[in-house]
């Protein structure tokens, strides 16, 4: 059963009083519990797109059907977006009802090795700390569907593989439906299931790889390394969002 | 209480006591009925509130202070949220912003007086007029700079109005709304005395008057010493503690 499906016909906005289109006939499906990547180069309208898949954005020609996620929706954003006001417990609990002893939000946080950190506020933790307290709440209400925004962008790499390895060792036990998106294509290969590549504005899907490479795999592997010299070699236009001879080469 | 730290209420009592100290000198320089000295003043304090109406006046100033500040807070606050989130409540308001900016303080006082009367509830209104667009500019500028990621991350999480409003919105206009109090209370007591002196026949404002016309400056000095002690207290009791306690996360 596909836990989430896109139909965007049109999605356009205003700046400077001229219209730009950021996605156009974008159609895909994911099934429950895939770990979907999005990759597309910058500004190509991916935030956009799960701005729409989360609720955020209703003005756009389309549907937008997320099988029984409704209620149990997770969101990491690009930046943390923790309340600076809240403790690191409180931020978790936010996402729990209001009647909630919170004790799972304990209890998912000294697992994430946030134990000292339970009333802290986020600015006393590092970058990477906070980036895990935004995974917390994403993952307390055990959410069927999880929507990510290049969430560990602009963080050193040994804390951001890190926090990959977590973000897959939580995927997999609570198997959530995953939309991971990012520009970064090693991230992409390391992680998914699957990874759509997206074209350079008004979006739309250049190529839909499945992946089978077994877990775990680093980004910096051989596996991922010539999976990537590969993909680079047969559509050189990938990453550039040109793709529109490898749109026809993954349909044939 | 952490806040105060030794060395903080150490420099604070040394600064009351230098102004203590130039005070007895000045009035000793000046061995004038015209200046009397701290320890005149305090003797006379004590017995006008022991034998005088002091502490009924003192008490009556209080509580138009208090009533008029939360009906300001109220209106000022309403209004420039508003003002602060919605454009065309923006350009509907910003005139009379401009204008109740601007009117002076007296012909608000008057004109109170003449349309209600030389009553209660007009004295009250006038203080609180004087203070609603001052309040308001404030908590508008609040509302301008509210995060709005922040508020998608409430969407997301589906909060309920109640919790949206506590965790998430009010938690950004907090230093608005205490930056509002401080510049209100502080317009209040200012303002609150012309009101007593014009049209009360009781409050700080009103027994001034009279001191004014015997010409009897101890007696004003002391109520004014008085009305300080009040502002010193409400400052060190309630709006310091209050401010330390919503910023606390900064720290």
């Amino acid at each position: 059963m596909n836990a989430l499906e896109v139909t965007v016909a049109r999605k356009s906005y205003h700046a400077d009083q001229r219209e730009i289109v950021a996605l156009s006939s974008l159609d895909f499906a994911v099934p429950e519990g895939q770990f979907a990547c999005i990759i597309g180069p910058s500004g190509c309208g991916k935030t956009t797109l799960l701005s729409l898949i989360a609720g955020l954005d209703r003005g756009f020609d389309g549907t937008i059907r997320r099988q029984g996620a409704n209620d149990r929706l997770g969101v990491v954003f690009q930046a943390p977006r923790l309340m600076p006001w809240l403790s690191v417990r409180d931020n978790v609990r936010l996402a729990l009802p209001a009647d909630d002893d919170g004790q799972r939000a304990d209890a998912l946080l000294n697992d994430m090795q946030l134990g000292p950190y339970l009333d802290a506020f986020p600015n006393r933790l590092s970058g990477g700390q906070q980036r895990r307290v935004a995974l917390a709440r994403a993952f307390v209400s055990d959410p069927a569907l999880l929507l990510l925004d290049e969430p560990f962008q602009s963080l050193d790499a040994p804390t951001a593989q890190h926090l990959r390895d977590l973000l897959l060792a939580l995927w997999a036990r609570h198997r959530p439906t995953v939309l991971f998106v990012t520009h970064d294509l090693r991230e992409a290969l390391s992680l998914g299931d699957r990874v759509l590549f997206l074209s350079t504005g008004p979006a739309r899907i250049v190529l839909d790889l499945p992946l089978d490479l077994p877990r775990p795999r680093s980004p910096d592997g051989p596996q991922v390394e010539a999976l990537r010299k590969r993909l680079l070699e047969s559509y050189p236009d990938l990453l550039r969002g040109l793709g529109t001879g490898a749109n026809q080469e993954s349909a044939a | 209480m952490p806040s105060l730290r030794y060395s903080d209420t150490w420099l604070r009592g040394l600064s009351v006591v230098t102004f203590l100290v130039i005070w007895q000198a000045a009035s000793g320089l000046a061995a004038s009925p015209l200046l009397p000295g701290p320890a005149t003043v305090a003797a006379a304090l004590v017995k006008l509130a022991v034998h005088g109406r002091l502490l009924t006046d003192v008490g009556i100033t209080l509580w138009r202070v208090a009533a008029s500040f939360t009906l300001a807070m109220a209106a000022g606050s309403v209004i420039g949220v508003l003002m602060g989130s919605s454009r065309s409540a923006d350009r509907l308001f910003d005139f009379w912003l401009v204008l109740g900016l601007n009117i002076p303080a007296l012909v608000i006082i008057f004109l109170c007086y003449l349309w209600v009367g030389l009553t209660e509830t007009a004295a009250i209104l006038a203080v609180a007029l004087n203070k609603v667009a001052t309040c308001a500019v404030i908590l508008r500028e609040g509302a301008r700079s509210v995060d709005r990621e922040l508020l998608q991350v409430a969407d997301v999480l589906r909060l309920s109005r109640w919790r949206r409003m506590t965790r998430v919105y009010l938690p950004q206009l907090y230093p608005y709304l205490m930056a509002a109090s401080r510049a209100g209370l502080s317009l209040i007591w200012k303002i609150v005395l012309v009101v007593e002196l014009i049209g009360r026949s009781n409050g700080v404002g009103f027994q001034l008057g009279v001191y004014f016309q015997f010409f009897d400056i101890t007696s004003i000095l002391a109520y004014t010493a008085s009305f300080v002690l009040v502002v010193v207290i409400v400052e060190g009791w309630v709006i310091r503690p209050l401010e330390l306690r919503v910023t606390r996360w900064r720290r």
